[in-house]
């Protein structure tokens, strides 16, 4: 059994689809609002908060630009304290990295902390064809793996889900009879606490993600909330970590910065409840064997384009979703991806080359709410320009000559040409003046045919004035 | 100092004003003649581009770029009644200059863009007016746009200017600072998504009974005033400027 796959679909089709969501529109509405609340207190009771934020960014942009030496390190200092790193290009040497490692330790069972790479690289399908079972063991990771449905949040991943459905799930997965459990929180954490007890105890395999890992001295970070991440880290004998290259930091004193950032950014709260780093193996405490997986699967590439690199400085707080309106109203499924949101819609097309993909980062007003509250100061709206950019001229190369017959790609040439020229452009005023006539009440236009018909299903359109700005100004300008 | 009145002052009016909202661009005449400037109005001008490079057509925006260093270059200062297209020019521009590479483009692009100026920011903190002498009694609620606040910056000046209207009555908009949905095409390649996001607004600026929802773009206002006016709802939308032109003498009075 394994957590949903995103369902890849243009990102239009799939929010028309959302938005009739009675219940994610309530339920995504309520939850989003609350957190940007209480993270808009949690920052700004730092005095130094945008100087943190000033420092986040230094540190990843030296890191990154530096990737090569820091992973040489991280490498150097992992093995010395007995762990072994792995190198993986992609997703399918990951999984086959995992498998293999798993198949050694004659498992069939491996508990995992919550780790967005491991959805990125669908690990628990490919653990799940060799027959062995990856358990989810955070509570809200736990719910979609219930659910057999992708998560919709990075941090939250059932923030879709409210608690009374939460308790049906339950109800039906875990085998228990209504009379058993209420849909008061504690309740259902209690069944989940019991649900997972034991498999905590028994498992010898643990899986995790990375927050962060310090190449000066090997040690690897997980942050979490529920202290399922400290027992899959310390219980079993094996534990595999799957980390993106772009998690590394140089040294210790990174940590003083991030571990402010992340916990007030994404949970808005001071200091997040479980941090758990460990360092290679130490004999009879805790795994006796720790493998560390290095994971490109397109990093690399993104790391080649001086406009987008930030794009890896990325912490994975979620507080540019919880402040996108636009994810506020469809929610993460979506966009089709592990990485929903403002930072999935430029970092998903980035990994992942289709044309659904190339939808995302068309999904933003631009209106600059994520690049605001980003602790690492990424400049979404920027690289959402430049990834639109990008799929115009993908659209077009993949199209050759049929380019041409594109309505949007014909009517922007068009409009190019007629703004460069201003007689052209004061022409076509004075047509449109005349054409919209028939179409004209009370000075607005209330239908549009085409590309132009979205606008005028909700809104009207004022029509074209009777006597332009320019054609005032020239008859003399006169405002007495 | 030197007398900021004896300054070649251009307007730039951007396309969608000219042509949909030719009011907002006569107010902007009135409130800087009525302080004592003399305009310029440069006939070349036409679009800054901006629809183009927000869906993806960044080479397309190039020759827009050269058409706007063509007819501003020559001015001191360029004042235009939209945070949204002067940011386009202040952000953006160097950018397209530079994909574009031609050096002598990138030159006169970096020379004229830290001249070009949203109108209230360029009152408040250009020219260290707050009050313009206007009048307007009526309730007025004021949507701060996202690219005033996000990536011009400017701040308070046009709640500075707004409090400074004999007459008016400001009344705070809930959740103000939220996106109207507008956002240039995604309103029509995400007409659904952006629906859901103009209804929230609309029912923002109708629990404030205000009569006038102002702001200092008329691009969102477009998008809040198309849906206040298709709902029928009796509230209509202003430009700041045109409260600004509001005086005793010459009041503001529906068209």
């Amino acid at each position: 059994m394994s957590g949903g796959t995103p369902r890849a679909r243009p990102f239009e089709r799939a929010a028309h689809e959302a938005l009739q969501d009675v219940q994610l529109r309530r339920n995504l509405a309520k939850a989003t609002s609350a957190i940007r609340e209480k993270r808009a207190l949690a920052t700004g009771e730092l005095p130094d908060w945008q100087a943190l934020r000033e420092a986040g960014r230094a540190i990843k942009a030296h890191t990154v630009a530096n990737l090569d030496h820091y992973l040489m390190r991280l490498e150097q200092s992992v093995l010395a304290r007995g762990g072994q790193v792995h190198w993986a290009r992609d997703a399918a040497e990951a999984n086959s990295i995992v498998q293999t490692l798993v198949t050694a330790t004659g498992a069939r069972e491996a508990i995992k902390v919550k780790s967005l790479t491991t959805d990125e690289i669908g690990l628990n399908d490919a653990l799940a064809s060799i027959g062995v079972h990856a358990l989810e063991t955070d509570l809200a990771e736990l719910i979609v793996q219930l659910a057999h449905e992708p998560s919709s949040h990075i941090l939250v991943p059932a923030i879709h889900k409210n608690r009374s459905e939460i308790r049906e799930l339950f109800l039906r997965s875990m085998g228990l009879k209504a009379s058993e459990l209420s849909d008061a929180p504690s309740d259902l954490a209690a069944a989940a606490r019991r649900f997972l007890r034991g498999k905590f105890l028994s498992a010898t395999v643990g899986i995790s993600g990375a927050n962060f890992a310090v190449a000066d001295t090997g040690a690897v970070c997980v942050v979490e909330s529920e202290g399922n991440g400290r027992m899959c880290t310390t219980l079993p004998q094996t534990l595999i970590t799957v980390m993106g290259i772009e998690k590394v930091v140089p040294s210790w004193r990174a940590m003083e910065v991030f571990l402010q950032l992340l916990p007030r950014s994404s949970t808005a709260e001071r200091m997040n409840p479980y941090t758990s780093f460990w360092t290679g193996v130490r004999h009879g405490d805790g795994p006796q064997a720790f493998h560390l997986v290095l994971l490109d699967n397109g990093r690399s590439d993104v790391l080649a384009s001086e406009d987008r690199r930030q794009t890896l400085y990325c912490i994975r707080c979620s507080a540019c979703l919880n402040t996108c309106p636009v994810y506020a109203r469809v929610g993460g499924h979506a966009y089709g991806s592990h990485y929903p949101g403002p930072i999935g819609a430029i970092l998903t097309p980035q990994l992942v080359d289709t044309p659904e993909a190339d939808t995302l980062p068309f999904a933003s007003t631009l209106c600059g709410a994520c690049y605001e509250v980003c602790p690492v100061k990424i400049d979404i709206p920027s690289v959402l320009l430049d990834l639109r950019h990008r799929a115009v001229e993908r659209r077009r190369l993949h199209r050759g000559r049929l380019a041409a017959l594109d309505t949007e790609d014909g009517a922007m040439r068009l409009a190019a040409g007629i703004f460069a020229q201003p007689h052209r452009y004061r022409w076509v005023q004075r047509w449109a003046r005349l054409v919209q006539r028939p179409f004209v009440k009370d000075g607005y236009v209330e239908r549009l045919p085409g590309y132009l018909g979205g606008w005028t299903r909700t809104r009207d359109l004022p029509a074209v004035a009777g006597t332009t700005f320019r054609e005032w100004w020239l008859e003399g300008g006169d405002d007495g | 100092m030197r007398d900021e009145r004896l300054m070649r002052l251009a307007l730039f009016i951007p396309c969608y004003v000219d042509t949909l909202f030719p009011q907002a661009g006569q107010a902007t005449v009135q409130v800087l003649r009525r302080l004592g400037h003399e305009l310029h109005y440069p006939a070349e001008q036409t679009c800054c581009g901006q629809m183009h490079v927000n869906t993806g057509y960044q080479r397309e925006a190039i020759p827009l770029v050269r058409n706007f260093v063509r007819a501003f270059g020559a001015y001191d200062r360029v004042v235009a009644p939209s945070a949204s297209c002067v940011g386009e020019v202040r952000e953006i521009y160097p950018r397209l200059a530079r994909l574009a590479r031609d050096p002598a483009l990138v030159e006169a692009v970096d020379a004229l863009v830290p001249r070009v100026h949203e109108l209230t920011s360029f009152l408040v903190e250009e020219l260290g007016v707050e009050d313009v002498g206007a009048y307007f009694p009526h309730r007025v609620t004021f949507h701060p746009t996202c690219h005033s606040q996000r990536v011009l910056h400017i701040g308070d000046s046009p709640q500075r200017l707004l409090g400074r209207v004999r007459g008016i009555e400001l009344v705070p908009l809930p959740d103000a600072q939220e996106c109207c949905g507008f956002g240039g095409t995604f309103s029509v390649k995400n007409a659904d998504t952006s629906s859901a996001m103009l209804a929230s607004k609309v029912a923002r600026v109708l629990e404030t009974g205000a009569e006038v929802c102002a702001a200092a773009d008329n691009s969102c206002l477009m998008h809040i005033g198309g849906a206040l006016h298709r709902q029928r709802t009796g509230v209509r939308t202003l430009h700041v400027a045109e409260i600004l032109a509001s005086t005793e003498a010459r009041p503001w009075r529906q068209a």
